[in-house]
């Protein structure tokens, strides 16, 4: 769904997206480097399970709530990527243990 | 951390002679500063100028907490740090007014901003058949930009309603000391016509269709001055919405600085003098994030709001004040001088302000208008009831997303202003933090 306008392959990390290896470019975000990726949904709401996308890029609307190293709630936006770090979709609400 | 005041040093610095080699350097090396123009580049030197200048910065860092005795905390990284400051300073900035259309939270419907963001900060443009929809400066801005990029737009929706233009057209004197804001619009709106890139006028009955994702795009559009509308479908893979932007006034909210609803600008204003001095005078909020004044005059702002308080800190007396601040006054009255003009031009349209019953609010609980509606028909009266009757702005964005849009429900179904139906009460953590980074406060 997006691509990126240059060649940004000289400074990347490679980072592992729902269990997949990706190389994308360093400093982007997480919900960035998701939408790359090519993922169709980054959570699923707790209330009726739709699937859902970044939608504000800004940190206002917590629709890009993602697990980030382990770590549920994360605005996957406000989350600069780095090497090696796990990036998994936000199913319904974190579990409390997760917390 | 020992920061007592939370403000860059406001005494004038000079322009530095690496800056405009600098600025030049940048542009030339990146294809994404070419696209994203001067203005950019403007906003790069001034985060040069402020490093230079001294004061301590903490980039990525978090207000969570602010309360009505200045004690602001932060979370930085993993740790969260309590400050206190003798004056404090807010420049929280805009945040996009929503745009609840049936369907706006189908994957692949985005707020034109977020577009614009990927651009900015990951060189990233959308990929397949692109729509543009809504009104404003940002979405021509940003269409102008995407043609820079070589980005094919499929459309663009405009839902300025009929009669917007001539009604500003009184307007239009009043703006001419910022005329060139006016050229760089009329730049904009030409490279969109050479372009062209076909265009749907006073669009109504937006919305976005699809299942899992979004598919197709339907509107009703009408040439200027004929009454019949046409429907139209389009299909889409990327909507990018937009009808304005304005103040993100939760951390004055916390603090307790007083708002206003500005009905020009349909949107809550924080109470400030010309120095930015909010009900609280220790209290500066500065930018758009107390009124939508535009990226140069919330810079101006800024510096005001820095000299006056190194005056009340007794740093520089009231003549200094005087001097320092006539050129940054004048300056900043001629970049308002715009304001009303776009503002009347490009006030969003009720129907899409106060949304059907059908469409979704609270994106976070999945509230819908009519939910919103019917509590209000039992006897909520304002936001606060609505939320603890409905969960509406209890999910985790905490109405920082639908707060306005409930408030003018409830306004429109009452038929109270704004004023009285007031806003969502917003309460710590005023950002998300774990009970780990909360302990090593
Ligand atoms: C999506 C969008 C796109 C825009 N595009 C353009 C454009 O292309 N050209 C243009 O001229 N103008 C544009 N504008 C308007 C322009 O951004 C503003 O006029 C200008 O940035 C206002 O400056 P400011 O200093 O008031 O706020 P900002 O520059 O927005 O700065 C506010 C800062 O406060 C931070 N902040 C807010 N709350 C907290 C908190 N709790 N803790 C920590 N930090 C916090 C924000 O992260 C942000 O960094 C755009 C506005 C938006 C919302
Ligand atoms: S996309 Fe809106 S908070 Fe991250």
């Amino acid at each position: 769904m997006f691509k990126t306008i240059e060649d940004r392959s000289a400074n990347t990390v490679e980072i592992l997206v729902e269990g997949v290896a990706h190389r994308v470019p360093a400093n982007i975000s997480v919900a960035a480097a998701a939408l790359l990726c090519g993922l169709g949904s980054v959570r699923e709401t707790p209330v009726s399970g739709a699937g859902r996308l970044p939608y504000c890029m800004m940190g206002i609307c917590f629709d890009c709530l993602m697990k980030i190293n382990g770590q549920p709630n994360q605005r996957a936006c406000q989350v600069m990527v780095a090497a090696d770090m796990t990036v998994e979709r936000q199913l319904g609400a974190a579990e409390f243990e997760d917390l | 951390m020992s920061a007592r005041v939370l403000l860059a040093w406001p005494l004038p610095v000079k322009p530095l002679a690496s800056e405009f080699a600098w600025a030049c350097w940048i542009t030339r090396r990146h294809r994404q500063l070419q696209i994203l123009g001067k203005d950019f580049v403007k906003g790069r030197l001034l985060i040069e100028r402020f490093k230079q200048a001294g004061g301590s910065y903490f980039s990525e860092a978090s207000v969570w907490f602010l309360d009505e005795k200045r004690r602001v905390g932060v979370l930085i990284g993993d740790k969260s740090y309590f400050v206190s400051a003798d004056k404090l300073v807010l420049a929280t900035g805009a945040q996009e007014r929503p745009m609840p259309i049936p369907g706006w939270e189908l994957p692949g419907v985005m707020a034109a901003g977020a577009g614009q963001i990927l651009l900015k900060s990951a060189g990233m443009v959308p990929d397949g058949r692109l729509l543009l929809a809504g009104s404003g400066p940002l979405i021509l801005l940003l269409a102008y930009q995407y043609l820079q990029a070589g980005v094919k737009i499929d459309a663009l929706i405009d839902t300025t309603p009929q009669g917007a233009m001539s009604r500003s057209f009184g307007k239009l004197f009043g703006a001419l000391p910022a005329a060139d804001y006016l050229f760089k619009g009329l730049k904009m709106m030409l490279a969109i016509r050479r372009a062209g890139i076909p265009v749907y006028h006073h669009v109504e009955g937006l919305s976005a269709v699809g299942g899992e994702k979004l598919e197709t795009v339907r509107f009703d559009s009408g040439k200027a001055g004929f009454k019949k509308l046409t429907n139209y479908e389009l299909p889409a893979d990327t909507l990018l919405l937009h009808q304005g932007v304005i103040p993100n006034i939760r951390l004055p909210l916390a603090a307790g600085c007083d708002i206003d609803w500005d009905a020009g600008q349909e949107n809550w204003t924080v109470k400030t003098d010309e120095w930015g001095r909010s009900s609280d005078a220790d209290i500066y909020v500065v930018g758009d994030g107390s009124r939508i004044s535009g990226a140069e005059a919330s810079a101006l702002q800024g510096r005001l709001a820095g000299m006056h308080s190194a005056l009340q800190l007794g740093k520089i007396n009231n003549a200094e004040l005087e001097d320092l601040s006539r050129p940054v006054l004048k300056s900043y009255k001629r970049h308002l001088s715009i304001r009303p003009f776009l503002d009347s031009c490009y006030k969003p349209s009720p129907r899409y302000l106060v949304p059907d019953d059908a469409t979704l609010v609270c994106r976070c609980e999945e509230i819908t208008a009519g939910e919103i509606r019917q509590a209000v028909r039992l006897g909520c009266t304002g936001p606060n009831q609505v939320k603890s009757f409905t969960r509406c702005g209890m999910g985790p964005c905490q109405g920082g997303q639908c707060g306005s849009t409930v408030s003018l429900i409830i306004s429109e179904q009452l038929g109270k202003p704004m004023d009285e139906v007031g806003c969502l009460r917003v309460r710590p953590p005023l950002s998300p933090i774990t009970l780990g980074q909360l302990s090593e406060a």
